[in-house]
């Protein structure tokens, strides 16, 4: 078994068609939506978690494609920027996966671990210097 | 609690001059120290750099525009929306770090984002961007312009001078909520019912907490000020030096703070930050590095206080800090609180900060590579600060109500 976080972008029609029912239905994977949205531009993007056999996976990516739906397995729907992150710790009582976490205490360094990042949008909120973002 | 001086300015000085000075972090004094023996190591040791990293409300900076052609007498201004106060001379403004911009709706929808005041126009500032002056006058005789609007960068000034009247609180007060609902402080948002707490201090590394008695920090102490060279110019608002104090004389709250001031055309941006706190405000975080000469062994003895050793109570900020009722639920220590957990009344509370030690541990490096260099000496304050004072509530009462 294999999991994947995959952002989906796509153009209306396909935010038309049922992909995600299809994903479960075709390809027997797991899914696990954490959100979704169609931009006022009628883009759309989904961010989510799927599981499954490694053959499975790729059938249902190249399946996706072929909707042209743009899959992006680089987990960038929320960004963090070290190089604005004061490592205050401020976020990471918010962080519900611990994505953002202290990696290093003695030097009391932030991480992000994107993989593990479900998009709640908390630290976005709660991060006094600006350094999280969401792509959409 | 005065000692001999083993060294003194000038010799440390000299020392530094030569490139030989024996410079150590206030992070890095406690082992060696333990290792070397405290007799042995105040002879080697020539100066320990202390440093903060975190928001500092009382902030501010005075600009001096030069100027127009026919000339302004600015009574009123806006730098980027946020307004600066003008009742100065003619072409000087005061920006301070909480300003909001015009039109924020703050908390009218509750809890405002606060995205851009005051911090961020100083922070932009120091960046060398571009920001939009708008300056408005009733106009006089020898000053007839009645608006000045245009772009303008920190090189286009003749002066910009940081100021923060309230800096490097020696300790401070710890946050937690024992209430139903969350609550957006300065010190972040914090969880009902104690789920999390969040501290402000660089424990071991900060200025004060490493100079408890201010034996060596005083007015006119050269200080590292986001990256500039600047100084301690008073005793800063609300130095409460009366403060309750453990064995070691290091202050169990608030106590000591310093006012400090640098010439922001030699800061550097990632040090000067703008804040923007939920629910709360915006306001100016600022990196600040303070050496402690050496002088005695007593002197370095207090640099090699740790974070186990220096405690902060633990305030509840949903009734007791507002209410300012004077409850301390507990105290714990910084190593506690930087662990990720710590206990309150039984339960073990997930932690947070709002200033950031790894910022202040890079500033203790810069400062001593600095000094270790040469580049930067210490100077003999000129005057000490004040031991034996009390911070008073205000008394204009009957009626301050909601
Ligand atoms: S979006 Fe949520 S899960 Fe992702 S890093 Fe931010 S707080 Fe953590
Ligand atoms: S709150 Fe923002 S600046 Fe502070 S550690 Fe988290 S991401 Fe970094």
């Amino acid at each position: 078994m294999e999991r994947r976080k995959l952002l989906l972008s796509f153009e209306k029609e396909a935010a038309e068609k049922a992909i995600v029912c299809e994903l479960v239905r075709r390809f027997d994977l797991g899914i696990n939506i954490f959100r979704a949205k169609i931009t006022p531009e009628e883009r759309g993007y989904m961010v989510l978690d799927v599981t499954g056999e490694s053959d499975a996976l790729r059938s249902g990516m190249a399946f996706l494609r072929s909707q042209n739906v743009e899959v992006d397995t680089s987990a960038k729907g929320v960004c963090w920027n070290e190089s604005l992150c004061t490592h205050c710790t401020s976020c990471v009582n918010h962080c519900p996966t611990r994505a953002l976490h202290v990696s290093d205490r003695g030097e009391m360094r932030m991480s992000f671990d994107s993989n593990e990042c479900v998009e709640c949008l908390a630290c976005i909120k709660v991060c006094p210097f600006g350094a999280c973002s969401s792509m959409f | 609690m005065e000692e001999a001086a083993v060294k003194s300015y000038e010799q440390i000085n000299e020392r530094i001059a030569a490139g030989k000075a024996v410079v150590l972090t206030a992070e890095e004094v406690s082992d060696y120290v333990e290792k070397k023996g405290l007799e042995n190591a105040v002879s080697e040791i020539d100066v320990v750099t202390t440093a903060t990293f975190g928001p500092m409300c009382s902030s501010g900076c005075f600009l001096n525009f030069g100027h127009t052609t026919p000339k302004i007498r600015m009574t009123e201004a806006w730098i980027d929306d946020v307004s600066a106060y003008a009742g100065i001379a003619a072409v000087d403004l005061y920006l301070g770090a909480t300003q909001i911009q015009r039109g924020d709706p703050a908390n009218l929808y509750f809890p405002g984002e606060f995205r851009y005041g005051g911090g961020h126009v100083i922070e932009r500032l120091v960046a060398g961007r571009e920001l939009e002056l708008l300056a408005r006058s009733y106009a006089t005789d020898d000053y007839p312009a009645r608006e000045v609007r245009g772009k303008f960068s920190i090189r286009d000034l003749n002066q910009a001078v940081m100021v923060n009247p309230r800096n490097c609180y020696q300790n401070y007060n710890v946050a937690i909520n024992c209430s139903e609902k969350t609550i957006y402080t300065y010190l972040g948002v914090l969880k009902p019912k104690m789920r999390n707490l969040a501290y402000c201090s660089a424990g071991q590394l900060s200025p004060l907490l490493n100079d408890p008695f201010y034996e060596t920090i005083g007015i006119g102490t050269s200080i590292w000020l986001a990256g500039a060279r600047g100084h301690v110019y008073a005793e800063g608002t609300q130095h409460g030096s009366l403060a309750e104090r453990d064995a070691n004389g290091v202050p169990m709250e608030g106590a000591g703070t310093l006012a400090l001031t640098a010439d922001m055309k030699k800061m550097r941006a990632e040090y000067v930050r703008g804040v923007s706190l939920k629910g709360y405000g915006v306001s100016l975080a600022l990196g600040v590095g303070v050496p402690i000469p050496i002088i005695n062994s007593q002197v370095l003895r207090r640099t090699t206080v740790r974070d186990r050793e220096i405690t902060a109570p633990v305030i509840d900020y949903s009734y007791d800090y507002p209410e300012k009722t004077g409850r301390i639920i507990t105290r714990l220590s910084y190593e506690e609180m930087k662990s990720g957990k710590a206990m309150v009344e039984g339960n073990s509370v997930e932690t947070c900060s709002v200033s950031s030690y790894a910022k202040a541990r890079e500033i203790a490096e810069i400062l001593k590579s600095e000094i270790v260099s040469g580049d930067f000496l210490l100077s003999k304050p000129t005057d000490s600060l004040p031991r034996e004072k009390k911070v008073s509530p205000l008394k204009v009462t009957p009626d301050v109500r909601r």
